[in-house]
């Protein structure tokens, strides 16, 4: 991540330099930086907002019956998991915001669902010692599949697409769902094959990683 | 389309009547329960601000030095048109870094080539089943401090180029 992200900046500059647009590229830089605080702000509103929601649909035991639905395909995904680890809750409506397509009501509880990989992962190492491929700062299995069939973004009704589409005139703008769920299909199909084919290096064997302490 | 527009308008609204009724009828303190969860969604936010800011900054670089542009014609080169279509190749990359820049090239390739046409259904398409990969992988790595993302990168890319190829092929079949 430290390589990746000075590349970029470094690239961005080197290369700006001898092409002549790095007054471009001070503007872009300040620019950027207002935009990120401009869209944490309305952020701010939207996923407090959320959670408030989600809260009460937590206490109120909903999630809890969505999730047991969703129960099968994730203990399939990821069968390190328990049953009954609060995870399942965020990864599970985090899927499900995902599908239908609202993507700020998935973040945040994506984000919440790391949390608590990372939370299972720092308990992990102070149990059984860190090693090449298990450490606090070393991703576990399940936050990698979780990430890549989240990045493999099935989706039900690309409606900002959609949108676009109509404004640009298209007789028919809702006729490219049918391809664009077969595609994103086959993305998500591709994506589980890949995580089934990793082995989980990190995971000590033997014993339960995501046992009760 | 009226009917998906509807859904798509009226989804949320059903959805926090939803959960609001079922809260209720579960007895709970609904707004004391809300507050709870409003602190939390506030800090979750406040806690990813200055990666954001990181991020966007550097993506926001790299795009104005015009080293992604660079990029795609290269690419472009490299990878004949029956394989991959030439003009959908910058889009396909910028699309993994960032949303607004990929939006930008989109509505760009449907004004060059018409929204109905091959090119324009096969982009819109591609940025229906496709992620902004390196964003996403970072907000979620960087929240959380983990610093070796191990295969993630590799397996977001694997099934990220299987749903652009997809794509094009579905997009060939309507």
């Amino acid at each position: 991540m430290n390589y990746l992200w000075a590349g970029m900046i470094l690239i961005g500059v080197v290369y700006a330099a001898f092409t002549g647009s790095l007054p471009d590229v001070t503007t872009a830089a300040l620019d950027s930086a207002k935009e990120a605080v401009t869209l944490c702000i309305t952020m701010l509103g939207v996923m407090s907002f959320w959670m408030g929601l989600m809260k009460i649909a937590e206490n109120a035991g909903m999630i809890a019956t969505l999730a047991h639905r969703l129960r099968p395909v994730l203990h399939f995904l990821f069968p390190q998991i328990p049953k009954e680890h609060i995870v399942n809750e965020y990864l599970s409506t985090n899927m499900i915001a995902n599908i239908l397509g609202l993507g700020w009501a998935a973040t945040p509880l994506g984000l919440k669902a790391m949390e608590e990989l990372q939370k299972i992962n720092e308990k992990n190492c102070e149990r059984y010692g860190e090693n090449q491929y298990r450490g606090t700062d070393i991703a576990t299995k399940e936050m990698c599949d979780f990430l890549i069939i989240n990045i493999s973004s099935l989706q039900l009704v690309p409606i900002n697409i959609i949108a676009y589409r109509t404004q640009y005139g298209s007789i028919a703008p809702t006729d490219i769902m049918g391809a664009a769920i077969a595609a994103t299909t086959v993305g998500t199909i591709v994506a589980i094959v890949f995580c089934k084919l990793v082995p989980d290096r990190g995971r000590v064997s033997g014993k339960d990683l995501f046992g009760k302490s | 389309m009226q009917f998906l527009l509807f859904l798509s308008e009226t989804i949320i609204p059903i959805f926090i009547v939803w959960i609001v009724a079922y809260g209720l009828v579960s007895h709970r303190p609904v707004y004391e329960d809300f507050i709870v969860g409003a602190k939390d969604g506030f800090t979750t936010v406040l806690g990813i601000l200055p990666t954001l800011i990181g991020l966007m900054v550097a993506v926001g670089v790299l795009r104005a030095s015009g080293f992604l542009n660079m990029l795609a014609s290269i690419l472009a080169v490299l990878v004949p048109d029956w394989i991959f279509p030439t003009e959908l190749l910058p889009l396909s990359l910028i699309k993994m870094f960032s949303s607004s820049a990929s939006t930008g090239l989109l509505l760009d390739i449907f004004k060059e080539h018409g929204v109905d046409s091959l090119l324009g259904r096969t982009a819109a398409i591609m940025m229906s089943s496709t992620e902004t990969i390196f964003y996403t992988l970072s907000v979620y790595f960087m929240s959380v401090n983990i610093k070796k993302s191990r295969y993630t990168v590799v397996g977001a890319l694997v099934c990220t180029i299987a749903g652009l190829f997809a794509s094009i092929y579905f997009a060939q079949l309507m």
